[in-house]
């Protein structure tokens, strides 16, 4: 496992205002760690986030896209985190056929207080996508990373 | 509305594969409510194509511009300047924007993004099905308002052909029979004479089968127009 000072890797996480971007807070406050890969952005609601917006997110260098939203059937507006599901299976096969691995863009449901569980949920992911390497896009990361088989 | 789906990724790729620049331009209008060459579609394929080429190693600069409707010349003559900086238009209209883009600016080259497949409606969210086959002569009023040309494999216009089963088309078991509908309409409505008279044979020559179709109404042409 690489284990460098500077985080090569740029994941961002779309995470919903009410369960995801909550835990984590929460996982702030426990001081528990997590990959510093990991760049979070709050959205009011995982249904908000677009096809486009994840597109230009990997178009613009990072590494994979984590969709972080409520536990199914507690989505505060009732069935975004649904929708999102919906839209994370239609992304992963628009990136396969664009050349991308469907890996880099997953989706993860939690609730508010599930801080743990964000912190190992994103020490999971950055790993899985650690092992595949930058993304296809980041040609000159990825000449200069060592690519881990795990 | 006019029903469309995007073309293939491999597909518009091989039809841009000469050009270096590139402009997508969507259309706001039908292909918008069917999800096919909308503002966010036309987004969406602009990136597609900049990551997708990058990756070949052959990166291309896409644009992307949408327009109100490609089928009227106000709405595509604003377009001029950045129709003229690229190499090739991939126009995400349906035939009719293809064509338009293609003939108002005749230097350009364009290729469509879209299969154009048919005139129809989304009976559900996400679904949708054939209604219209634009045949010049409706008939609506003598089947219930269903259309026995654009809903019957066999375009009948006298009642079924006999081979349905239980309501379904013997060519496609997820069609419903156009008959059996229009009866079971006419039925519920009390109008069942209606379909007692026969019809003859249909006049084709309205369809497409006469041809290709204009309109002229003298009445709402500019007189400048009008004079020439």
């Amino acid at each position: 496992m690489a284990q460098g000072t500077e985080p090569h890797m740029q994941i961002v996480a779309f995470c919903c205002r009410y369960c995801a971007y909550a835990a984590a807070d929460l996982a702030g406050v426990l001081r528990l760690t997590y990959p510093p890969e990991i760049r979070i952005v709050q959205i009011p609601c995982t249904g908000r986030l677009d096809t486009l917006e994840v597109l230009h997110t990997l178009e613009h260098g990072a590494d994979a896209v984590m969709v972080a939203g409520c536990l199914e059937g507690d989505c505060h507006f009732q069935r975004g985190n649904i929708e999102a599901r919906t839209r994370v299976k239609r992304i992963k096969k628009l990136i396969t056929e664009i050349g991308i691995e469907p890996e880099r863009v997953e989706m993860f449901n939690m609730s508010s207080a599930m801080g743990r569980q964000f912190a190992e949920a994103a020490q999971e992911f950055t790993q899985r996508i650690t092992a595949l390497g930058p993304s296809p896009l980041n040609a000159e990361r990825r000449e200069k990373t060592e690519i881990i088989e795990m | 509305m006019i029903v469309a789906e995007q073309k293939p990724l491999e597909e518009i790729k091989s039809l841009i594969s000469d050009a270096e620049k590139v402009l997508v331009v969507g259309c706001g209008t039908c292909v918008t409510v069917c999800f096919a060459g909308g503002e966010k579609e036309a987004g969406i394929l602009a990136s597609s194509l900049r990551m997708s080429t990058k990756l070949d190693g052959a990166a291309k600069e896409v644009t992307q511009i949408t327009v109100q409707r490609q089928c009227e010349w106000e709405y595509i003559d604003p377009i001029s300047d950045q129709i003229e900086e690229v190499d090739i238009v991939v126009s995400l209209g349906c035939g009719i924007g293809v064509q338009a883009i293609a003939e108002r600016y005749p230097k350009a080259i364009v290729v469509p993004g879209l299969n154009t497949t048919f005139l129809g409606l989304p009976t559900e969210q996400g679904i949708w099905e054939e209604r219209c086959a634009a045949c010049g002569e409706c008939i609506l009023g003598l089947t219930g308002g269903i259309c026995p040309i654009a809903r019957c494999a066999k375009q009948l216009l006298n009642g079924p052909c006999g081979g349905s089963q239980g309501g379904v088309c013997e060519i496609n078991p997820e069609t419903p029979c156009a008959w059996q509908l229009i009866y079971d309409k006419l039925e519920s409505q009390g109008r069942l004479n209606l379909i007692l008279d026969v019809q003859p044979p249909k006049n084709w020559s309205t369809s497409r089968d006469g041809g290709p179709r204009k309109i002229t109404r003298e009445d709402l042409r500019l007189a400048a127009e009008a004079s020439e």
